[in-house]
């Protein structure tokens, strides 16, 4: 596997911004999509579209097949037991929303606890807050050290409070990208019985994820994230939760039979699915995960490290550039917030997108955390293995430059 | 674009201008603002006397567009009446808008005409007109007050 291959698949990357290659460092937000993804959803579209679970035409066949065939890629994806724990949503955030109302409104009470950590995703945050206040139950966070941005080990000991009834965090935070394992967490919240959610939009398009050995209840995550369509999303739940937990959204497709005054509703994963269903968005998800898989997840996590220690080595040559969270590569996901003394981050990303580089700013929804840090916004490159070793040198090239675009003469 | 087209010498300039990058002790009214999206953060300060803006100061951080937009209409609307700052504010926000494009017309604008061109950069516009919705909200608040 090379990477100049890998780009061919890639027809955005060629394009050019004021005469400069685009260079796309904004992966953490959404990523690109390859060619056999695009013809997966045009393919579909052109021999196989219909509306899945109705009718018994050829085309209403195809689509449930397609529907249907892309809930166990996604099975075999994340090594669920079975393809009855694969719920579809829009996105990661609506797993989580899907969580709080059909789990967390019904089963916490005042006096419970959630814990998260100051870390998550505002999706893994602005839901929980809804939790406590429909049920009285309380949040909590773990918090991080501030230098290093791992969790403080004091903090760590909330999770053994048997008050703590749900345990929430990001596998990977989308700021910090740190790399941490999270098994003797999730152990540590079951032994009193908490349920464990595990965000993985940040970890499922990056690393080799298996939620039987994780042991994790939920696990939530997106597609554009990993090569897919935006507006499809999954949620994984351990098939004992799913079956006593109420229905998220009400309607066709997820019943069993309606009556006047009444419905019973359909057996998993179709009780949590209601409404004609997104199916191109499930095909560009199988299609994805195929491509990803043909990739091969460890050449994805070596590449990102490559380009991680890169340019994590030359940002800490550039003396008015300062990494958020730890800046050792060993430590990091790929994934680098940063900020630039004397230069907003809005005027870093502007001045960078007119050479064609394209990072985010802004908390990145992660605004506790930015409060917390006593930061208002940062910068941030994202890395897909797509990426190259000649596109880190050249943003560092250009992120030396950035003080002298705005006027100070260092 | 070409990226000086943006950060011309004039908006470098005022970005680090800190003439009314201040506090206000005792000020007759105060307004906060905020791009929740970008972080940009500021808090208007404005001393009033007999309908004329004595002084005006903020606090606060964000990007060089909005630092400079804020210095611009400071410098600005310092010894005006309320009225002249009210149309000041409308014509600034109209100009942004792409309504008011006649240059003859946005002189009156000073420092701040150099800005026009943000109205064709959709997501810079947060950043120019911060400071003038602000102030658009205390001028809102100081009229609502007079009434009474």
């Amino acid at each position: 596997m090379n990477t100049e291959i890998i780009r061919k698949d890639f027809p955005i990357l060629k394009q050019e911004v004021n005469g400069h290659p685009i260079v796309y460092f904004d992966n953490a937000a959404t990523t690109q999509r390859p060619e056999p993804v695009l013809r997966a959803v045009y393919n579909y579209d052109i021999t196989g579209n219909g509306n899945p679970h109705r009718g018994a035409h050829v085309l209403a066949i195809s689509a449930s097949q397609a529907y249907d065939g892309s809930k166990e890629t996604v099975r075999d994806f994340i090594h669920a037991a079975s393809v009855e724990e694969i719920i579809y949503t829009r996105n990661a955030t609506e797993s989580l929303n899907l969580i709080e109302r059909s789990y967390a409104e019904t089963h916490l009470k005042k006096g419970d606890r959630i814990l998260i950590t100051i870390a998550e995703h505002h999706s893994n945050l602005v839901p929980w807050q809804r939790a406590c206040e429909k049920t009285g139950a309380e949040l909590d966070y773990i918090y991080v050290d501030k230098e290093t941005g791992h969790f403080r080990e004091e903090d760590l000991a909330k999770i053994d409070d048997p008050r703590v009834k749900i345990f929430s965090f990001a596998q990977v935070s989308n700021v910090l990208g740190i790399d941490f394992d999270p098994v003797p967490l999730i152990e540590r919240a079951h032994r009193h019985g908490a349920i464990v959610i595990m965000d993985g939009a940040q970890g499922a398009p990056h690393k080799h994820t298996d939620v039987q050995a994780l042991d994790c209840d939920f696990y939530t995550f997106s597609g554009h994230k990993m090569c897919a369509l935006t507006g499809i999303g999954v949620l994984y739940g351990k098939k004992a939760l799913l079956e006593e937990m109420e229905p998220f959204l009400r309607g066709g497709d997820m019943i069993e039979q309606v009556k006047e005054q009444e419905t019973t509703f359909a057996p998993l994963p179709a009780r949590f699915e209601a409404g004609t269903q997104y199916t191109e968005g499930a095909v560009s998800l199988a299609a994805a995960i195929n491509y990803l898989q043909h990739i091969g997840f460890d050449f994805i996590r070596e590449q990102e490290r490559k380009l991680t220690a890169r340019a994590l080595e030359g940002m800490k040559q550039i003396s008015f550039v300062h990494i958020v969270g730890p800046d050792n590569p060993e430590e990091k996901e790929g994934l680098i917030a940063f900020t630039v003394d004397g230069v907003h981050p809005e005027d870093v990303a502007q001045i960078l997108s007119a050479d064609g580089i394209c990072i985010r700013t802004g908390h990145h929804c992660a605004e506790p955390l930015h409060t917390y840090l006593g930061i208002n916004s940062t910068c941030r490159a994202s890395f897909y293995f797509y990426n190259t070793e000649d596109e880190v040198d050249y943003f560092l090239d250009k992120l030396a430059q950035v003080r002298k675009v705005m006027g100070y003469r260092d | 674009m070409d990226i000086k087209q943006l950060y011309t010498d004039l908006i470098l300039e005022y970005n680090q201008d800190a003439t009314n990058r201040r506090t206000i002790e005792n000020p007759t009214v105060h307004e906060h603002g905020h791009n929740p999206n970008c972080g940009d953060d500021i808090d208007i300060s404005m001393v009033v006397e007999n309908g004329v803006i004595k002084d005006i100061a903020y606090t606060g951080s964000g990007c060089a567009i909005s630092q400079a937009s804020t210095a611009m209409m400071m410098e600005l609307v310092k010894g005006r009446t309320l009225e002249e700052a009210r149309h000041l504010v409308n014509l600034f926000l109209g100009m942004i808008r792409g309504d008011v494009t006649d240059d003859s017309q946005l002189e009156e604008l000073e420092a701040a005409c150099t800005l026009k061109d943000i109205s064709k950069m959709p997501v810079r516009v947060k950043c120019a007109v911060l400071a003038w919705h602000t102030l658009d909200m205390i001028l809102d608040r100081l009229g609502k007050d007079k009434k009474k």
